[in-house]
């Protein structure tokens, strides 16, 4: 693992496996009494938000919380941001105060890459989500609750997704989620098929490691995992399909169409969702969905992404365990 | 913790058995008696091992302590990874198991099972992350072997073998469970600073 995460094409699958099987024991720590670790203690984490969130940005302040760490978090709304600060100066600012990492969401693709190779800081950076670009930890959380779902919690230990089937269904082009999700499964051995319709598949998904179909009934019989994204109407500056109703009639999920997924087949959100558009309340509230289980998880993925990159004198990964006297 | 730089890598051909498979045997045996013997019937007794080769000891201790006792004795691994005190100064470690049985550890008599007693490092890391899981009546320690070179004011309850060492030897303990053989091999360090 490089000392930064900016794409989860960073990842090998050594990687990958490592942080699910780190998230794995920091799971364990949510059901301590003393939900806390000392591992942090001392080291800074900037929580620096460009762009709306709830669910990412507590995740990442309850992870790093967790692991002892120092949270700053800032929002642009009301700082300096507003005024007309640039990015560069923000850095500079956040340099100064001794941050060891920012975690950084940001409506343009491509700013965490910025920030992580532009000389301006030394601390580590996460990208907590870029525009469509990326949301790395956001497929590793996806990846870790397919693996305890689909091959079992100590079953899993170890293990990619070999020969799952995920299928990730609605706004593609708009989603960092489906990018990283795609990346990251592939490297994870799954399978990965996406559905949309032809207005939201991006440019350039023929390189993509994955099929992509317009049918979803199709597909679902040959599901392990159904991915719903949220349609992103803030980021739509054109008519992509003609009516709600017709898109949710195509490609939103009901309780008719799940029943056509294999018996153990689950939904998954990343969230927020909008019931009665790509899902129905009856899908959201089955026990098969697991829009609330993917947020508990979110928390355990990203503790150990944390540790793995801050944790040590050297974020390192690929790396087999030392061993040493005690 | 584990033992330090492996015997067979690290080019200590002339590694010695000091502890073989019937050895260790009859040493676990002794320590199962020993703890019944100071715990009166060893009735509230909890195992903790220390992953990776404690836990196979603390596991193989719970079975003869079942045979003494005729009662189930819970048994479990405590990871001390994330409370050690040398993070910093080395990559980020992947993490080993913590198993707290279901009863938990309140006012329980917890035994940590490691293999090697060395700086003493391992067992304040340890005692740390018990304060995290509970609060035990008492904590006692047991350890396959005490090499000496304490850093830390830390002794064991039970030991199996006091081993005098120089900081220049090693100290490595093969189990079944994870090398194939039970032995405890003393051999000398060749460049490795890793102590």
């Amino acid at each position: 693992m490089k000392r930064h995460l900016i794409s989860a094409a960073d990842l090998t699958r050594d990687d990958a496996v490592l942080v699910l099987d780190t998230a794995e024991e920091m799971a364990r720590v949510a059901d301590r009494p003393i939900k806390k670790l000392p591992t942090l203690r001392g080291r800074t984490i900037v929580n620096l938000f460009f762009e709306d969130s709830t669910r990412t940005r507590i995740s990442f302040e309850a992870a790093a919380k967790r692991l002892s760490a120092d949270v700053i978090n800032f929002s642009a709304k009301g700082s300096s941001v507003s005024k007309g600060e640039s990015l560069k100066d923000t850095a500079l600012t956040l340099e100064a105060m001794g941050a060891d990492a920012v975690v950084i969401r940001h409506p343009a693709s491509g700013a965490p890459y910025r920030l992580a190779n532009s000389g301006w800081i030394d601390s580590t950076v996460v990208n907590a989500g870029d525009g469509t670009h990326e949301h790395p930890t956001q497929a590793l959380l996806d990846a870790f609750t397919l693996r305890r779902r689909l091959v079992g919690r100590d079953a899993g230990m170890g293990k990619g997704l070999d020969g799952r089937r995920v299928t990730i269904v609605g706004d593609v082009l708009h989603s960092r989620v489906a990018r990283s999700n795609v990346l990251l499964l592939h490297t994870l051995g799954a399978e990965v098929t996406l559905v949309a319709p032809p207005t939201l598949v991006p440019v350039g998904v023929e390189s993509w490691p994955c099929e992509v179909s317009y049918d979803l009934d199709a597909v679902l019989p040959k599901s392990d995992a159904v991915m719903m994204l949220r349609v992103q109407r803030e980021r739509m500056n054109a008519a992509f399909f003609p009516t709600e109703r017709e898109y949710s009639r195509r490609y939103g999920l009901n309780g008719h169409r799940m029943a056509k997924m294999p018996g153990e087949a689950i939904v998954m959100h990343p969230g927020p969702m909008v019931r009665g558009m790509e899902i129905t309340a009856e899908v959201a509230d089955s026990d098969r969905c697991t829009a609330v289980e993917q947020v508990a998880n979110g928390v355990s993925a990203r503790m150990a992404v944390l540790y793995l990159l801050l944790g040590g004198s050297e974020p390192a990964i690929s790396t087999t365990r030392t061993e040493e006297n005690n | 913790m584990d033992t330090s730089t492996d015997a067979s890598t690290a080019g200590n051909t002339d590694a010695r058995p000091v502890l073989e498979g019937p050895d260790i045997a009859r040493v676990l045996t002794r320590i199962a008696h020993e703890i019944v013997e100071r715990a009166k019937g060893a009735e509230d007794v909890v195992l903790l091992g220390i992953p990776t080769r404690g836990v196979f000891l603390a596991r193989r201790l719970a079975e003869k302590l079942e045979e003494i006792t005729g009662r189930k004795i819970p048994v479990g691994s405590l990871d001390i990874t994330m409370y050690r005190d040398d993070l910093r100064m080395k990559p980020a470690r992947a993490l080993g198991r913590t198993e707290i049985p279901a009863d938990g550890l309140d006012g329980r008599l917890v035994v940590l099972v490691d293999d090697v007693l060395f700086s003493g490092r391992t067992i304040r890391a340890a005692l740390d992350a018990l304060g995290d899981l509970g609060r035990p009546r008492a904590v006692q320690l047991a350890v396959l072997v005490d090499r000496g070179h304490r850093e830390l004011p830390i002794r064991a309850d039970y030991v199996g073998k006091n081993l005098p060492t120089s900081l220049r030897e090693t100290v490595k303990v093969q189990l079944a469970e994870e090398d194939g053989r039970d032995t405890v091999l003393l051999g000398s360090k060749q460049q490795t600073t890793g102590a």
